[in-house]
C-alpha cells in the first residue's frame, strides 16, 4: 500500500494503483478522454498530465503511470495548468467548431474540459484536418472530424465485446477509426462505443437529431429485453421515451447495455394499443373499457380462469392476476408461455447463484443449451472476463460465435452421462467451477446438470431470457405441467397478460383476453384487447435471473385509453364481481410484500440451499436449435422497432439496405 | 503524406488476388519467421508476413510489389488474427505499399539533411525522368515517392530504390544509376562518392580524433 501525497494532501492508495486513482482516491479531478476505468490504458490522449516528483521535471501522463511509495503529486501548479490547456489546444487543433449541430452537445467531455482547462480561444490559423465519415451499421452514426483518437471504441470492442471489427487505421495526424471496409458493427453490444466516445464522432443514429440532454427527463429503470435486468435510464421529452442509456451498476450491467435494450425504445411509439378491442364477426372492433369488461363479464367464467404472464411483466402485475384469479377461485396462472415444465418447487435450483459478478471468478465453465451472447450479451461479457482470466469453457448445443475459446461437445446432451475426459478434468482440477444451463438444456438435462454440479461442487446457474421469469416464480406463476396443464384445465377464459409466445391454439373454445401494450401475435389472437402499460410506462418490481430485486420507476405516460395493468386488473375484479383486497398501487404492493417478502427488499433475493440431486439422474435428447432466433426481434416491442427491425434485417440477414439520404 | 488509402475492394481485385497463397518458398519463410515467437504469440509475426507476402505480390507483378486487400486477409487468416488488426499495421507502415508500384520503387529522403544537401534536385531529376509521386510510370518501371528520414544523414542526399539506398547523390549520379536500372544492370549500392567507402567523414576527421588509434576516454574533457 503505497503512500503518495497529492497536493499536500497523504493518502494511502492499493497496490497497482495508477497516479490518475491517486488523485481520484483524493478528490482531485483528473480531465481525460482516453483513460477508461473499464478498458486497458492507452495513454494517448496527454490530458491527464500532472507533476510527479521523484522524477522528470515535466508533465506526465497520470494515467499510465504507477503510483509508487513517497511520490509527491501536485495538481494544482502553474505547469500542470499550462499542460492541460496546451494538450485542450492541440486537441481542438482539428476538432471542428460545430458544437450547435452535434448531438454530444451538453454532454460532451471534450465541450465540458475545454470549458474547465481551455484557453478560451484558439491561437491556430492554419486549414483543419477533415475525415470523411465511415458508415459502421445502423446504430453507430459517425463523424470522424470529431474523432480525437482515443481509442476507446477500438479497445471496448477488442476487450469488452471480445470482437475485434473497430480499428484505426494510418497514423498520425491521418489516423482514422474504421471498420474493415466500413462493414456495420455486429455484435449486441456494438452502440456501448457512443457512450464511450468522448466527443461527437460516434453518436447514435436512431437518436439523431433528436433531442439535447437538457431537455429530457431522466427516470430510472430497468431493462426488460433480457433477464439480465440492466439498470437503465429512460430519457423522455414529452409523452415519448426519446433513449435508453446505461447506468452503472457493478454487480449488474457495469456500465454497458446490450444494443436491443438501448434501441427497442423506439418501439414503444409503435403498434401500440391504445383503446380497447373486443371481436366481433371475427373482426377486432374498437370498444369501450366498459363494454370489453362487461364481454369478459358475459362469460361468466366463475372458478373457470387462466392468466398466462408474458415475459416483459412486473412482480406487481402478476400478482394483480394471480390475487384476481384466487378472488375468482382459480390458481391457474403460469408464467413459462412455451411450454417448459421445469421443477421449481426450490427457487434455487432454477436460479443463476453465481452472481453475474461471481461467474467472473469460475475457472471451468460449463453452458448447456445456452447462446448466451445472444440471451444475455451482458453475462457473455463476464464469461469472457472469466476466460480472460484463465478459465475454460465447455459448450453443449449447436455452434454459436463465442467471443473467447469454448470447445463444443455436440448437440447431444447425453455426452452429459458420460463426460469426456477434457470436461472432466477441467471440472474436477477448478478451484471453481460452474455450470449454466440455458433454456434449451433444462427441459432434458435439468436434473442431470443438478447432479453433475454438486458431484463437482460446482455453482449451478440457470440462465433465463425473460425479464419476468424469477419474479413470475416467485409469486408462484408455475404448474406442475407446465402450460399443459392450463390446457387440460379447460378454462372458459384465459388472460394473457403480455404473452406473445404463447400458444393460442388450445384455447380456441375460451374467451381469450389479451392485456398488453403491443399489436402483437397476443393481440391477433385475442376476443377481448384490454390496453396496458409497457414497463417505461408504470412503476415496478423486477427479478432478473440471478434472483435480483429491483424497481423501475414510471417514465411517461401509457398512450390514448390504455392503462396501468394493475388497475385494469383491479377494474376486472369488480367486472366479476370479486375482491382483490387492493384499491391502491402502494397497497398492492404492500400485498404482494406481505406474501413475498423478499419482493419488498431490492438485492439478491435468498433461495435458501439447492436440492438434494438426484444422482442417478440422466440427460437425454439433442439440442436442435436454441429459443432465440432473432436476437433483435424476441419481445413485442423490439418486433414494433423500426430499429430492431433494420438491425435485424441488415445485421442479422445481410440485408443491404442503403443508407437513407440524409 | 503518401496516400496511405488501400486500393479499393473491387471485383476485378478480388478475381486477381482472391486465390493468393504462398508458394511453397515463402511459405517456408514465413513459418520461419512466425516460429521465432513463443507459442500463442504467432500474431507476433504479422510484419515479417506482410513483407513477404508483398515481395511474393512483386515477383508475380515483377514489381516492387504491394498489398492488395485480399493479400491482407490471407495474412490475417494465416495468423488466425483479425484482419482489421492487419490492415492497422499495413497502413501504419511506409515500407508495406497499399497501391500497385513500379518495377523500382525510388523513394527520394526530403527531410532536412538530404533537403540541405540539394534532395530537390533529385526529385526534380525524378521528375524530368517522366516520374510523378505517387504514380506508376507510363513505362511501368518507375513509382516516386518522397520519404521522410532513412537514417542516412551522413551521406546526404539519399535514394532508397527497392531494398538497396543510393547515396552521396547528384541528380548526374542518380541519373546514372536509374539508367543503370533501366537497362537491367545492378548499379552499386551505397555511397556514390569516389574513394568513400561507407559513411565514414568525408573529408578529414573533425571529431573524436583522438579515437583514431586507440580508445580514448573524453569523459573528463566534458
Amino acid at each position: 500500500m503505497p503512500k503518495v501525497t497529492v497536493d499536500g494532501q497523504e493518502i494511502e492508495v492499493p497496490d497497482g494503483a495508477t497516479v490518475l486513482q491517486a488523485c481520484e482516491l483524493a478528490g482531485k479531478e483528473i480531465p481525460r478522454f482516453c483513460y477508461h476505468e473499464r478498458l486497458s490504458i492507452a495513454g494517448n490522449c496527454r490530458m491527464c498530465l500532472v507533476e510527479v516528483k521523484p522524477g522528470p521535471p515535466k508533465p506526465q501522463a497520470s494515467c499510465a503511470l504507477p503510483a509508487t511509495d513517497g511520490q509527491e503529486i501536485r495538481t494544482d501548479t502553474e505547469m500542470v495548468k499550462t499542460a492541460r490547456e496546451g494538450v485542450m489546444e492541440f486537441l481542438l487543433i482539428n476538432h471542428p467548431l460545430d458544437c450547435p449541430i452535434c448531438d454530444q452537445g451538453g454532454e460532451c467531455d471534450l465541450q465540458d474540459q475545454s470549458m474547465t482547462y481551455g484557453r478560451g480561444a484558439t491561437r491556430y490559423h492554419e486549414n483543419k484536418r477533415a475525415v470523411t465519415e465511415k458508415y459502421m451499421g445502423p446504430l453507430i452514426k459517425t463523424v470522424m472530424t470529431r474523432c480525437i483518437h482515443c481509442t476507446r471504441c477500438v479497445r471496448f470492442s477488442e476487450e469488452i465485446a471480445g470482437v475485434d471489427e473497430i480499428g484505426a487505421l494510418y497514423r498520425g495526424e491521418d489516423m482514422q477509426i474504421t471498420t474493415y471496409l466500413e462493414q456495420a458493427a455486429e455484435h449486441e453490444l456494438s452502440a456501448n462505443v457512443i457512450d464511450l466516445c468522448p466527443v461527437g464522432a460516434l453518436t447514435s443514429r436512431p437518436y439523431a437529431f433528436e433531442a439535447r440532454p437538457w431537455e429530457l427527463k431522466k427516470t430510472l429503470s430497468i431493462d426488460v429485453s433480457d433477464a439480465v435486468g440492466s439498470n437503465i435510464r429512460l430519457d423522455s421529452k414529452g409523452r415519448e421515451v426519446m433513449r435508453a442509456l446505461p447506468r452503472i451498476n457493478d454487480d449488474v450491467n457495469e456500465e454497458w447495455i446490450s444494443d436491443k435494450a438501448r434501441y427497442q425504445v423506439d418501439g414503444l411509439m409503435r403498434r401500440r394499443l391504445d383503446k380497447p378491442y373486443i371481436r366481433k364477426g371475427g373482426k377486432l372492433q374498437a370498444a369501450t373499457w366498459d363494454e370489453a369488461f362487461k364481454a369478459i363479464a358475459k362469460a361468466k367464467p366463475g372458478k373457470n380462469i387462466a392468466a398466462i404472464a408474458g415475459d416483459m411483466l412486473d412482480c406487481e402485475t402478476m400478482f394483480a392476476a394471480k390475487a384476481l384469479l384466487k378472488a375468482c377461485g382459480s390458481t391457474l396462472v403460469e408464467g413459462r408461455q412455451t411450454g417448459m415444465d421445469y421443477d421449481t418447487s426450490n427457487l434455487a435450483a432454477v436460479n443463476f447463484n453465481s452472481t453475474f459478478a461471481g461467474i467472473e471468478q469460475a475457472d471451468a465453465i460449463l453452458i448447456v443449451g445456452s447462446h448466451v451472447r445472444w440471451e444475455a450479451p451482458l453475462v457473455n461479457v463476464r464469461i469472457r472476463k472469466a476466460v480472460k482470466r484463465g478459465a475454460k469453457v465447455f459448450v453443449v448445443g449447436p455452434w454459436w460465435d463465442t467471443t473467447y475459446p469454448a470447445e463444443f461437445l455436440g448437440e447431444d446432451l447425453g455426452v452429459l452421462n458420460k463426460l469426456p475426459k477434457a470436461l472432466g478434468d477441467a471440472l474436477k482440477n477448478a478451484e471453481s467451477p460452474a455450470i449454466i444451463v440455458g433454456g434449451a438444456g433444462l427441459k432434458g438435462a435439468h436434473g442431470k446438470v443438478l447432479a453433475l454440479a454438486e458431484k463437482f461442487g460446482a455453482a449451478f446457474n440457470v440462465l433465463h431470457f425473460s425479464a419476468a421469469r424469477m419474479g413470475g416464480l416467485m409469486l408462484g406463476f408455475a404448474q406442475t405441467g407446465g402450460m399443459a396443464d392450463i390446457v387440460n384445465a379447460k378454462p372458459k377464459v384465459v388472460l394473457s397478460l403480455g404473452a406473445d409466445e404463447m400458444d393460442f391454439e388450445p384455447f380456441a373454445d375460451a374467451l381469450k383476453v389479451y392485456i398488453g401494450h403491443h399489436g402483437d401475435k397476443g393481440a391477433h389472437a385475442a376476443d377481448v384487447i384490454l390496453p396496458a402499460a409497457s414497463y417505461a410506462e408504470k412503476d415496478g418490481t423486477y427479478v432478473n435471473t440471478e434472483g435480483r430485486v429491483q424497481f423501475a420507476e414510471k417514465a411517461v405516460f401509457a398512450p390514448g385509453d390504455a392503462r396501468e395493468d394493475w388497475t385494469i386488473l383491479r377494474a376486472l375484479a369488480d367486472a366479476l364481481k370479486v375482491d382483490v383486497g387492493f384499491d391502491s398501487f402502494a397497497e398492492l404492493q404492500a400485498a404482494m410484500i406481505k406474501e413475498v417478502p423478499a419482493l419488498g427488499e431490492e438485492g439478491l433475493a435468498d433461495y435458501g440451499a439447492l436440492p438434494k440431486a438426484d444422482a442417478k439422474a440422466k440427460a437425454e435428447g439433442t439440442i436442435s436449435a436454441y429459443p432465440i432466433k432473432d436476437f433483435y426481434l424476441t419481445n413485442p416491442i423490439a418486433r414494433a422497432s423500426e430499429v430492431m427491425q433494420r438491425c435485424s434485417a441488415e445485421l442479422l440477414h445481410g440485408e443491404d439496405l442503403a443508407e437513407a439520404a440524409e | 503524406m503518401a496516400d496511405r488509402t488501400p486500393a479499393p475492394d473491387t471485383p476485378e481485385l478480388r478475381e486477381r488476388w482472391g486465390g493468393f497463397e504462398f508458394t511453397d518458398a515463402y511459405r517456408a519463410k514465413a513459418d520461419k519467421a512466425i516460429a521465432r515467437y513463443p507459442e500463442g504469440r504467432q500474431r507476433s509475426a504479422v510484419m515479417p508476413l506482410l513483407d513477404l507476402a508483398q515481395r511474393q505480390v512483386g515477383e508475380e507483378t515483377n514489381t516492387q510489389g504491394w498489398l492488395p486487400l485480399p493479400v491482407i486477409e490471407y495474412v490475417a487468416d494465416y495468423l488466425d488474427m483479425p484482419v482489421i488488426r492487419v490492415l492497422e499495421v499495413a497502413t501504419f507502415y511506409f515500407m508495406y505499399n497499399m497501391k500497385p508500384v513500379g518495377k523500382y520503387h525510388v523513394q527520394v529522403c526530403g527531410t532536412t539533411p538530404c533537403m540541405l544537401r540539394g534532395s530537390d534536385g533529385l526529385i526534380e531529376t525524378c521528375k524530368k525522368r517522366g516520374m510523378s509521386k505517387g504514380h506508376v510510370s507510363d513505362d511501368g518501371l518507375w513509382t516516386l515517392t518522397e520519404v521522410e528520414c532513412m537514417g542516412n544523414c551522413a551521406t546526404a542526399p539519399m535514394v532508397q530504390i527497392n531494398d538497396d539506398n543510393y547515396e552521396d547523390l547528384t541528380p548526374e549520379r542518380l541519373d546514372a544509376i536509374l539508367d543503370a536500372l533501366a537497362a537491367g544492370e545492378q548499379p552499386k549500392t551505397g555511397t556514390q562518392e569516389p574513394g568513400r567507402h561507407t559513411s565514414e567523414p568525408a573529408n578529414a576527421l573533425s571529431t573524436l580524433k583522438e579515437m583514431v588509434d586507440a580508445n580514448h576516454d573524453y569523459r573528463s574533457e566534458w
